[in-house]
């Protein structure tokens, strides 16, 4: 489904831009891949012995995959509270120069810190990727109202598949259990090598693959962001280069 | 409602472990982004540092899988990861396509293997 065109009537209000933003998610297969994710966040959290309000409050409040998984996981295996934030806390590292790279597509002149918290809080990999890829279609003023449809159409998607999940648990045969798991590294592959826009992206991707595997012999329990901030830098440089010669 | 819930120091635990460390990160990006230019040099190593550490993640699901996925051997785990990427390039960049494939090579693979 095409969005209007930018100077089209149809973005007239911050309304009709909320609703373009919840319509955007059937647009999305990513949104698919959500909804797989949090079947397997809601199973998990039943075998780990959570109650459905707590799985659910945990979809609304860390809206994010990877660390509601190391959350659920190092809880249920009878981690301090302390031992699982110290893990949460360095998968979340990503987040925030996701927002930082955002934040430049969703602000308009007028906009005032204060209206991008919630658009904030609703970074996390999904919409990251939607938001380089949908908000050039979108006029800069319905931006942020836009980005909330998207959001909350999204969170509606992941709420139900968690209740969902919570309630098939234990009756997951593990083969699709298993292809469940591997939607995710697929879908992330493929979404942000078609969401690279400059030769610094593509070189990042490649190197960030690369890399981790030696990152990981380190053991480091942040080898994640020792291979991140390494292959980034060298795409960086490559980039520099690139544009001196 | 208590049940529904759970009790108030598994809800604790939720919100000092998993709440509020994500919470940070992105509100340090909202208050420390503020004053960076759509199109500026920091922004172009600030993307590429994003995707790189999303590579990683990735990468980790594949080379450390978790649960079921441990089931099906590495080779065949980066095979459907290499048949996704060709099929997605092949298919003029069709996210769908790339993961369907990669899907249906896994799920081949595992039952040849039996």
């Amino acid at each position: 489904m095409p969005l209007p065109a930018l100077d089209s009537a149809r973005w007239q209000s911050s309304s009709r831009a909320f609703a373009w933003g919840v319509r955007s998610v059937g647009s999305t297969v990513l949104a698919l891949v959500l909804f797989a994710t949090y079947l397997g966040i809601g199973a998990l959290a039943h075998d780990s012995g959570f109650s459905l309000g707590w799985v659910l409050t945990s979809t609304a409040l860390v809206w994010a995959g990877p660390a509601q998984i190391i959350l659920i996981s190092t809880l249920g295996s009878g981690a301090t509270m302390v031992q699982a934030a110290i893990a949460v806390t360095v998968s979340a590292i990503r987040l925030f120069p996701m927002v930082v790279s955002v934040l430049p597509m969703l602000r308009a002149p007028r906009t005032k810190r204060r209206h991008l918290v919630l658009a904030a809080h609703f970074i996390a990999v999904t919409l990251w990727v939607e938001c380089s890829r949908l908000l050039p279609q979108v006029p800069r003023e319905r931006r942020v109202a836009f980005t909330h449809g998207l959001g909350v159409g999204l969170l509606a998607v992941c709420l139900v598949a968690t209740t969902i999940g919570y309630g098939l648990a234990a009756n997951l045969p593990q083969l699709f259990a298993a292809a469940i798991l591997l939607l995710t590294p697929l879908a992330f592959l493929l979404s942000t090598a078609r969401n690279c826009r400059q030769f610094a992206d593509v070189v990042a991707l490649v190197l960030g693959l690369a890399l981790f595997p030696l990152a990981a012999l380190l053991h480091s329990g942040v080898d994640i962001l020792i291979s991140g901030i390494s292959a980034g830098s060298i795409a960086y440089g490559v980039h520099w280069w690139r544009a001196r010669a | 409602m208590s049940d529904f819930f759970g009790d108030w120091h598994a809800l604790l635990a939720l919100l000092i472990a998993g709440f509020l460390p994500n919470e940070v990160w992105r509100m340090l990006g909202l208050w420390l982004g503020g004053g960076v230019d759509e199109g500026s040099e920091l922004l172009v190593w600030v993307r590429a540092v994003a995707t790189a550490i999303l590579a990683g993640v990735i990468a980790q699901i594949l080379v450390q899988p978790p649960g079921a996925l441990a089931s099906v051997p590495g080779w065949l785990r980066y095979g459907a990861a290499a048949a996704g990427c060709a099929a997605f390039l092949v298919s003029r960049r069709s996210i769908f396509i790339g993961v369907v494939c990669g899907e249906l090579v896994m799920l081949a693979g595992k039952w040849w293997l039996g």
